[in-house]
């Protein structure tokens, strides 16, 4: 699956690795939610990055602890109308202070990547290659923006103002 | 009548396989030959479970003619006629039971 | 009314840009319909049992003379020369093609009409009083605040894939025309004691298959805090509302089952860590949104005029007069509410030909605005009294004047099974015939005020719980039946009907109410007590009795 990053698609240097699998070495290595909290001491001590799948269901705040020895967290879209995940995103760039990697990840389409982008999402896993290919376009499809989010558009009433201020 | 596509399938007498149409959402029905047609006289009308769950497969691999297939009861009249089987598939081949707002409304087809 | 200015018109120019290329994916097949259908819900487009419909909202129940025309010339160019208007001051197109959306909704977007957010799981259009800026007494014009909310909302990109849908209503005067109370966020603006404007907020309220009268979780929230405050609800929802169970993802089913005060709790901590942050309102915010609401040039003028008082002679005037027309906040004007309910018609229709004149009387005589309410009615919020006798002759001509506004006949019914893909029953027949039988309007005159409401299922589209009679439409063994609730209401007093018994045929229907409101008027007290206070005082078993008796 293409992953999309500053609006091009990259390789995705992590690896991902199930629970029961060795973890490669010296190698970037995304893991789902159980081994991560299983292993999180003795992953303090790995010398390659660690990323992390969490889980749309589990409060975003019990990620805090382990900020500091992470290097990519990955939040799930099990079903694209499922959106719990764009709170998760928005409270860990503007109250937990995430400033690394945060990819979205499952059934995540074109229709998806403004939103995903405004809520602090800086990486996307995409379904289909198509939808990749029409990045550049989805995300510049709109001008305007009515409210304030993670990615610190204007909002119009912010715009308006501004307009108001220095009449054209 | 919760909405058919809900419903297990059960079949207890002749039944249809029916949707609406992409493009426009006018109602139409599965033909023997693999189509659709607008037209009930022509739909493929089976009797048995495995039968109309074949007939629903085959209208499920094209997702561009028709949305919503289901199987939809119908009766079949001595001539061999045959007609919708109850009132949310009567209204779906007739139009609304009352008569429409307007002169527009009461002069068009039901399509 | 609210004047949109480049940004907004740029904004809804791009969004018909973005449907049109996903129509075309659609069709294309390069989307299925399981990813296509959540995107053309956000735009407001369904498919029902015959085509699909396209629902337009009309934020906050207002509408331009030229909106009006322009929602005329759809019906006319695209559908069948007719428009539904619903219960949440919205427009339905119920004939209208897939392939022919686009262009429909970009002849919309160009007076500033819309369908987005009036359907999926994101915020509703948001809703209000349809009298709001022209009734006495109220605190505020609540349309200033729901188009704050309108804009806050507008493709939220946290808030667009919900549990599910999210509906905010919001009353500004004593009498709640909003039915605030039965809103997944009800607002109640108010000053407190120190005269500052605010909001109490109520959470958790709704119709459907689990009724609730919402609860208030904070009596006074600044206007200042607003929007910061809905994104602390909304935040907690998005998160905590249950998505394994359709049928238990409202917001109601959370603040249920952990409790008012619990949710109140998490409301309350999320909001303090964001109430002073991007979505603090400023008060040149506030006003910058208030600027653009444009109010009537009101003359002074007088409130007995002579042409009014001459046609006051005419006995039918003088009906339509007492029945149609509401006191307004300035000395000389009227509220006019017009009719969608001539007996015998399905509630809430109107053709085009009766859009273009409205339109026309609008413009001639109630500065160019409309407004919808949640009764399905229509409505001129300013006009002057000299004009009402021409107002009225040219109502009646076309069918509009009928005097039977908040009488048994004017009904509050859903689209049910003759359009509706979700509906178990039919719901318009029923009210037509339940119009006819009371169609001697001096008779429902002294019935008096009496709400039904019908819906043909359990989503309550039609909000039967809240109907003074409310009447639910249930399928047994493939046949039509009804369930009859009495002493619902809506407004401030916000109640969820009583059953009354026994489902009844489609065919008893119209009769069964003919007795509930028989029995009404042999055990009131009076004609000052309405139905729905005399459902309170003796409750339904004195109507149970001698209904089914009769049956």
């Amino acid at each position: 699956m293409p992953l999309i990053e500053k609006g091009r698609v990259v390789e995705d240097r992590f690896h991902r690795i199930g629970d029961d699998e060795a973890l490669p070495e010296g190698a970037p290595v995304l893991i789902g939610i159980d081994r991560f909290l299983r292993e999180a001491e003795a992953l303090k001590g790995r010398q390659a990055p660690v990323g992390v799948i969490w889980p749309n269901d589990r409060p975003i705040g019990e990620i805090e602890p382990y900020l500091g020895q992470l290097s990519l967290i990955a939040l799930g879209f099990p079903i694209f109308r499922d959106g719990r995940a764009y709170s998760q995103a928005r409270l860990l760039r503007e109250r937990l202070g995430w400033t690394g990697p945060l990819r979205a990840v499952g059934n995540v389409l074109q229709d998806q990547f403004l939103l995903m982008q405004r809520s602090g999402f800086d990486q996307i896993e995409a379904v289909k290659q198509a939808d990749a290919a029409a990045f550049e376009e989805v995300v510049h499809r709109y001008s305007a923006f009515y409210q304030p989010a993670t990615d610190e558009r204007p909002s119009l009433l912010r715009q308006r103002l501004g307009r108001t201020a220095r009449p054209e | 009548m919760a909405a058919p596509q809900q419903q297990k399938l059960k079949v207890n007498g002749p039944v249809a396989v029916t949707a609406n149409r992409l493009s426009d959402g006018v109602v139409v029905w599965r033909t023997a030959a693999g189509g659709w047609s607008t037209d009930l006289a022509d739909a493929a009308v089976v009797t048995t479970a495995p039968e109309a769950i074949a007939l629903l497969e085959s209208a499920s691999v094209r997702h561009t003619d028709a949305v919503g297939a289901y199987v939809a009861p119908v009766v079949v009249v001595e001539d061999g006629t045959v007609r919708p089987g109850n009132l949310r598939e009567r209204i779906r081949v007739a139009g609304p039971t009352f008569t429409l707002p307007g002169a527009l409304g009461a002069d068009l087809p039901a399509a | 009314m609210y004047v949109y200015d480049e940004f907004d018109r740029a904004f809804l120019a791009e969004r018909v840009a973005e449907f049109r290329d996903q129509v075309n994916r659609r069709l294309a097949g390069a989307l299925n319909e399981d990813e296509f259908k959540p995107l053309r819900l956000m735009n407001g487009v369904y498919l029902q049992l015959h085509a699909y419909m396209l629902r337009v909202a009309i934020p906050y129940g207002t509408l331009s003379a030229a909106q009006l025309r322009r929602m005329a010339h759809v019906a006319r160019t695209y559908d069948r020369g007719y428009g539904h208007f619903t219960t949440r001051q919205n427009i339905q197109f119920n004939w209208i093609k897939l392939e022919n959306l686009p262009d429909a909704m970009a002849e919309l977007a160009e007076v500033g009409v819309h369908g987005i957010q009036t359907s999926g799981n994101c915020i509703r259009n948001v809703t209000t009083d349809q009298w709001a800026g022209a009734v006495p007494g109220e605190f505020d014009d609540p349309r200033i605040w729901a188009e704050i909310l309108r804009q806050y909302s507008t493709l939220h990109p946290e808030f667009t894939y919900l549990p599910r849908k999210f509906k905010i209503a919001i009353t500004a005067a004593g009498h709640d025309r909003a039915a605030i109370k039965v809103h997944d966020v009800g607002l109640r603006l108010h000053r407190n004691e120190a005269g500052e404007l605010g909001f109490e907020v109520l959470v958790g309220g709704g119709l459907g298959r689990t009724p609730f009268v919402g609860k208030s979780i904070r009596p006074f929230l600044p206007v200042r805090e607003l929007l910061s405050y809905i994104e602390a609800i909304m935040r907690v929802y998005n998160q905590y509302g249950r998505r394994d169970n359709i049928y238990k993802a409202r917001i109601k089913i959370l603040v249920h089952e952990i409790g008012a005060e619990e949710f109140s709790k998490a409301v309350e901590a999320e909001w303090a860590a964001i109430r002073d942050g991007a979505l603090h309102l400023t008060d040149e915010m506030i006003e910058e949104i208030r600027s653009r609401f444009v109010y009537p040039a009101y003359e002074a003028l007088d409130d007995e005029p002579a042409e009014f008082t001459a046609a006051m002679a005419d006995p039918r005037f003088a009906t339509w007069f007492a029945n149609s027309v509401h006191p307004h906040k300035v000395p000389g004007y009227s509220i006019v509410t017009i009719s969608l309910k001539p007996v015998g018609a399905p509630p809430g229709d109107a053709t085009a030909d009766q859009m273009d004149v409205i339109a026309d009387l609008a413009d001639a005589h109630a500065f160019g605005e409309i407004r919808v309410g949640h009764e399905q009615n229509l409505c001129l919020p300013s006009v002057a009294r000299r004009d009402l006798p021409e107002l009225w002759r040219r109502l009646d001509a076309a069918g509009l004047a009928t005097p039977n506004v908040n009488l048994v006949n004017d009904i509050i019914s859903c689209p049910g099974l003759d359009y509706c893909a979700l509906a178990n029953t039919r719901a318009i027949p029923v009210a037509q015939e339940i119009a006819k039988r009371f169609a001697d309007l001096d008779k429902a005159r002294g019935i008096g005020r009496l709400h039904i409401n019908i819906s043909g299922c359990i989503n309550a589209c039609g909000h039967h719980h809240v109907g003074h009679i409310g009447i639910l439409g249930v399928e047994k063994n493939g046949q039509e039946f009804f369930q009859i609730t009495l002493g619902g209401r809506a407004d401030e007093q916000a109640q969820l009907g009583t059953l009354l018994g026994p489902a009844v045929s489609y065919d008893q229907v119209p009769g069964l109410v003919e007795d509930v409101v028989a029995t009404y008027m042999e055990l009131r007290s009076g004609p000052q007590e309405l139905f729905v206070d005399t459902v309170a005082r003796l409750g339904v078993e004195p109507f149970k009795e001698r209904v089914y008796a009769a049956h």
